[in-house]
């Protein structure tokens, strides 16, 4: 008898334990998302891993927002105004924003914000260096005072990629640029759980319930950021058969990027939706003008002429539907992307570029390609390319490493006999390379450039008026000559484009089309 | 007994001192540079500089093993780059998964593979050995990610048995615990469950044909008896020096099964940090694998005294 109690109890005790999880699981609406990578950086200011960035989506708020056409629109700002001359801007904010401690956001709170932002990224630099001041006028107001008109300064503070300037608590912002933040409050629609974080296994955010969402229908990274959900769960599964199985088995809601390995086993389930979410994304091959024989231009468009995007995207990605041509460096179908250009057609020129060999004088030293073996995303393109190099009459020299490894080699700028490299392949999604301003890799400044390091004395005039310009028909023409300049020097060629692909469960709705992933506006039914 | 294990204790002190300067010189000399994959694609170079600075990556090794050093000596294992947390915390989020599976993985498998091994002994030759040794040698052939797939397909996509994925904590329930470990434990389980079923085999098949076992029926004790108290307790050394090992070495890190079921153990932390050239955090995860395996290894000698009264330390 007393045996049969004590076994009674020991099942009682499973029972409630099993349910009392039930429960807990189930009692409220859990999205559970796996985002594209680990979140290991908290601190979307100080790196641009685009996890980072989209955890900050989540947890912080912007001044101004990009619709899902790219247009800026404002945000936290209410209304701003500019001056005739366009050196004044004058910024309200709206009413009712406050940060997950409660403490409403002040237009100090915006100001050592942009400050923080505008020593760390490039555009912001840009801009922090026409600034003349910016001060507080209110609670709620702030102006920002020019040298000098500064044509971007909307496209600036609503830049979706790669640090988009958030909004943080002034005493956040106090931290020095170069160190990182340990503190996620944030004014956003979705509240980052410290105490459940954890790296490489799970990171929570619960529905910011205080906040107030603008009125318009949500659109791209601005309009009115509703969540519909209780809590979201960032569970981390780097396997991509993994994620498809916990797919499939309903135990998470929605893979954040598809691996093109697991298209064709979920485009057939039917329980499953794949969803192009994001704009396509772009390969790129980048050229080392500090060392031979990319000095020559001439040496450089040989390489771009032996580029084809065919062969190179087919074999990254396999399925026709995961690709598309592009010649342009601007990401297609965007305002600035243009096939204007003096000879870049993405089909190999194989003859043109052997003349230009020979014309250049190439002395047959063999030329380093970095091919990082271990990124599934990358692995396939850099042998496809050495081939077509070979073709071209290029004495190529494929060096298989990882990516870790790739990207220090790729900061030496020693020679190659000393560790340099020539040449190496990477990807980039649309919110970077929609403007020439955003994108790091277009720049003409040598040695404090991104790596490549070219001079280019002209690139450089031509963002500058890029920069200056008010008028959207004068932007477009200067970011054609700006394309036309990029493709002459040879500082980095378009492969083509990839499509990104969300996957999530049928019971999931209201998934929206952004320039980056946003996990605010979804229902789970 | 006790000057044998002030003995031990003081010999793990050149042996962790070796690998703490071994994985130090290494990660140093490997390509790779932790700075760049922190700053992500965009960073510059000179943002590059300034963050290799502020981790102090550009002084020279002796400094930062020196560094390093002294704050060990410290009872401190420094904090990771990426994560910006104190590597302990990290090592010590991940020990309760992989103590977990561990456990589960070791229960199932002894409890299997001893019966299994001891039955085999008794019967050497006939079918129920062949057929236990044939089970064992698929176990030792097929890789265990296979198993691992095979597993997911049948309890977990087609039975919907089980989670495909994932580890629930203890505090979340003893069933969602349990259930989350059953498919990864099961898959380490048949390759441990072939080892030491073999083991155990040939064991108790060396202790059967001593002279006190055919002294012991003589006297007529039953063959369950003997089997168990007599064989196999006499040939518990090598069974549990096995056990031990496999113990070690599932608290290592099982990578490949951690990362199909997507479990936060040990193994993933490690093969993180590898990848991402996280300095403090590789030393400190090799630290406490070189510590745990000279606990294990401790305490695999003290059972013997258990199993053999015959030996003296």
């Amino acid at each position: 008898m007393r045996k049969n109690l004590k076994l009674s109890q020991l099942v009682a005790g499973l029972i409630l334990a099993w349910g009392s999880a039930v429960i807990a699981q189930d009692g409220a609406k859990v999205l559970r998302v796996v985002p594209q990578a680990d979140l290991k950086i908290l601190d979307p200011i100080w790196t641009t891993a685009f996890v980072t960035r989209n955890h900050g989506y989540n947890v912080y708020d912007t001044l101004f927002g990009v619709d899902a056409q790219g247009r800026v629109q404002p945000q936290m700002v209410d209304q701003y105004e500019v001056s005739e001359d366009g050196q004044i801007w004058r910024f309200s904010l709206r009413k009712g924003l406050a940060f997950h401690d409660g403490k409403p956001v002040t237009s100090a709170d915006v100001i050592a914000s942009l400050q923080r932002w505008g020593q760390r990224d490039p555009l912001g630099q840009k801009m922090m260096a026409a600034l003349d001041r910016m001060d507080a006028l209110s609670e709620r107001s702030f102006h920002m005072v020019f040298k000098q008109p500064f044509g971007m300064v909307r496209e600036a503070l609503g830049k979706p990629s790669s640090s988009p300037p958030f909004i943080m608590p002034a005493r956040v912002a106090a931290t020095p640029a170069d160190q990182q933040i340990d503190d996620a409050t944030g004014s956003g629609p979705y509240i980052f759980k410290q105490d459940e974080y954890r790296p490489g296994e799970k990171v929570v955010y619960v529905k910011n319930t205080k906040y107030i969402p603008r009125t318009e229908p949500p659109s791209g990274t601005a309009g009115g950021k509703q969540v519909y959900v209780d809590r979201m769960e960032w569970v981390i599964l780097k396997d991509a058969q993994t994620q498809a199985n916990a797919l499939l088995n309903g135990e998470i809601d929605m893979i954040e990027w598809v691996p093109a390995e697991q298209y064709t086993a979920l485009k057939a389930n039917a329980q499953v939706v794949l969803d192009p979410t994001l704009p396509k994304g772009a390969y790129t091959l980048h050229l080392n003008h500090k060392v031979p024989p990319f000095t020559n231009p001439k040496m450089a468009q040989a390489a771009i002429m032996a580029i084809s995007q065919e062969a190179l995207m087919r074999a990254q990605q396999v399925h026709k539907a995961l690709y598309s041509g592009c010649i342009s460096i601007y990401p297609c179908g965007s305002q600035y992307a243009t096939t204007q250009n003096a000879y870049f057609t993405g089909v190999p020129m194989l003859a043109k570029a052997k003349a230009l060999l020979q014309e250049a004088g190439y002395d047959g030293k063999p030329v380093v390609l970095m091919h990082p073996a271990d990124f599934t995303m990358l692995n396939k393109l850099a042998p496809v390319m050495a081939q077509l190099l070979k073709q071209a009459g290029f004495n190529v020299d494929m060096q298989t490493m990882d990516w870790p490894t790739l990207v220090t080699r790729r900061a030496k700028k020693d020679p190659v006999e000393k560790g340099g490299w020539n040449m190496f392949i990477t990807s980039w999604g649309m919110a970077d390379s929609m403007n020439p301003l955003f994108f790091a890799p277009m720049t003409g400044n040598g040695e404090r450039g991104w790596f490549g390091w070219t001079t280019d004395a002209k690139l450089e005039s031509l963002k500058s008026e890029f920069l200056a310009a008010r008028d959207e028909p004068v932007r477009k023409s200067l970011a054609a000559a700006i394309q036309q300049q990029v493709l002459e020097t040879g500082i980095y060629a378009p492969i083509g484009e990839y499509t990104v692909l969300s996957a999530y469960r049928k019971n999931i709705r209201g998934v929206l089309h952004a320039p980056v992933n946003v996990f605010w506006n979804i229902k789970k039914q | 007994m006790l000057a044998f294990l002030i003995r031990r204790v003081l010999a793990t002190v050149p042996v962790l001192l070796v690998v703490a300067i071994l994985v130090f010189a290494m990660l140093r000399l490997a390509p790779g540079d932790p700075v760049a994959a922190i700053v992500g694609d965009a960073g510059s170079s000179e943002h590059i500089d300034k963050v290799r600075d502020k981790l102090g990556l550009n002084q020279s090794l002796p400094v930062q093993f020196v560094h390093w050093g002294s704050k060990l000596l410290h009872g401190d294992l420094g904090e990771s780059y990426f994560i910006k947390r104190p590597v302990a915390e990290l090592i010590g989020q991940r020990m309760q998964a992989s103590l977990s599976l561990t456990a589960i993985t070791l229960l199932l498998t002894v409890g299997v593979a001893v019966p299994l091994g001891v039955a085999a002994a008794w019967r050497s030759g006939g079918w129920l050995d062949r057929i236990l040794m044939c089970i064992s040698t698929l176990g030792f052939s097929v890789p265990s990610f296979v198993i691992a797939y095979v597993l997911i397909w049948l309890f977990g996509l087609h039975l919907q048995w089980l989670p495909v994925q994932g580890y629930a904590r203890l505090n979340e329930g003893l069933w969602p615990w349990l259930r989350h470990l059953l498919l990864p434990a099961a898959t380490l389980s048949l390759i441990y469950m072939a080892l030491i079923a073999r083991v155990t085999r040939a064991a108790v098949a060396e202790a059967l044909t001593e002279d006190y076992i055919r002294t012991a029926r003589a006297k007529g004790i039953s063959e369950l008896q003997l089997l168990l108290r007599h064989a196999l307790a006499n040939a518990a050394i090598p069974i549990v020096t096995v056990i031990g090992i496999g113990m070690a070495l599932l608290m290592g890190g099982v990578v490949v099964t951690e990362t199909v079921f997507a479990i936060p153990g040990l193994g993933q932390l490690t093969v993180d940090a590898v990848l991402s050239r996280d300095f403090p955090l590789i030393q400190g995860i090799t630290l406490f694998f070189a510590l745990t395996y000279v606990c294990i290894n401790l305490l695999i000698d003290l059972s013997y005294l258990l199993f053999d009264p015959r030996i003296r330390y």
